[in-house]
């Protein structure tokens, strides 16, 4: 006869090895004075387009570079490939979501020292990328005016898991009847509080205060996280 | 559908901590799954399944505690349970809240596992 099974306790976080690439990343990020700025969303609402004025705009006064996380196509690179700033591509293949090990390979070449600002564009997905911390500074979560002012209600996981949402396409808000104060109601209700810009990356309408405040944050978190810079040089 | 990577990773883990506790056999894994996670009950369920296979572990037993999303209710000053992850707020005074102290979970507790 078999014994009784035994009762182990193990209390080990299944996503351990993530976690920690992740905070070896932030660490890495903070050291070298660049904020990592993730960008997920569900397909099609607005990421590259988002990314590419971001990338051009910074691109005159910072030095910015990007990863861009697809399924299959390096569309999305070429086509960020035109703000001059660097981009790569990750191919996730079937993998619906990045994962940090994915971003620590993709960095491999890259001097960190020389960025000011690193976007990571995830794959376009409202449910997987929730799970996984990228070590990046901030994660904006986007929202297109066509997609419907309950989405957030719809995936709170990923919302609540954003620092700041985008409400993107804001140039066709009124063809889509778009209720906006019905979508910033819903943003607050699953994370109370945050930061919403409402923004159209085809006019450029709404993108300076975006802007604004991500140049705020990095030189806030620089003034936090590197005060002896100044002193000591 | 992340959840068969999850499904593998737990797996993995429970082959190397029996292995650690000279056990070869796993009769369940105990594990903790908040639901702010991002990981759906149901497709771990079945992914771990699949994951188990040709594995020492297959036939074995995947046991979920779901665990509640807890907030801080920075008003009444104490934790407290959501009625709904649709809306962070406490349920007993309403302020709403996002500082959020469980539900985030998604670990290996315990293991069940051959003397």
């Amino acid at each position: 006869m078999s014994p009784e099974p035994r009762l182990i306790e193990v209390r080990k976080n299944v996503l351990k090895q993530n976690d920690v690439l992740a905070r070896a990343l932030r660490e890495r990020f903070r050291e070298a004075g660049v904020l990592a700025v993730s960008l997920v969303s569900s397909p099609g609402s607005g990421k590259t387009a988002f990314l590419e004025r971001m990338l051009t705009l910074l691109h005159s006064r910072y030095r910015v570079a990007a990863l861009v996380g697809d399924l299959a196509t390096e569309n999305d690179a070429a086509r960020l490939a035109r703000s001059q700033a660097p981009v790569k591509q990750i191919i996730t293949g079937t993998v619906c979501h990045l994962e940090a090990a994915m971003v620590q390979n993709a960095l491999v070449g890259w001097d960190l020292n020389r960025l000011d600002f690193l976007f990571i564009e995830n794959v376009g997905n409202l449910v997987c990328p929730s799970s996984y911390d990228l070590g990046e500074d901030l994660r904006l979560v986007l929202l297109s005016v066509t997609e419907g002012e309950d989405k957030p209600l719809k995936y709170p996981t990923i919302f609540n898991s954003a620092d700041v949402a985008v409400i993107t396409k804001s140039d066709l808000a009124a063809a889509v009847e778009f209720d906006e104060a019905a979508a910033r109601r819903n943003i607050r209700a699953v994370r109370p509080g945050m930061e919403i810009f409402k923004l159209s990356a085809k006019t450029g309408e709404g993108v300076d205060d975006c802007l604004e405040f991500l140049d705020r944050r990095r030189t806030n978190s620089r003034a936090e996280e590197r005060p002896l810079t100044r002193t000591c040089s | 559908m992340h959840e068969l990577s999850i499904a593998m990773s737990i797996v993995e883990m429970a082959q190397e901590e029996a292995a650690r506790h000279g056990s070869a056999q796993v009769h369940a894994v105990h594990l903790r799954l908040g639901l702010l996670s991002g990981v759906v009950k149901q497709a771990l369920l079945s992914s771990y399944e699949m994951a188990c296979e040709a594995t020492p572990l297959e036939g074995s037993q995947l046991l979920i505690e779901e665990v509640p999303v807890e907030v801080f209710c920075p008003k009444c000053e104490l934790p407290r349970a959501v009625n709904s992850i649709q809306w962070f707020c406490c349920p007993e005074c309403g302020t709403e809240t996002p500082t959020v102290l469980h539900g985030k979970e998604l670990e290996v507790v315990a293991l069940e596992i051959n003397q």
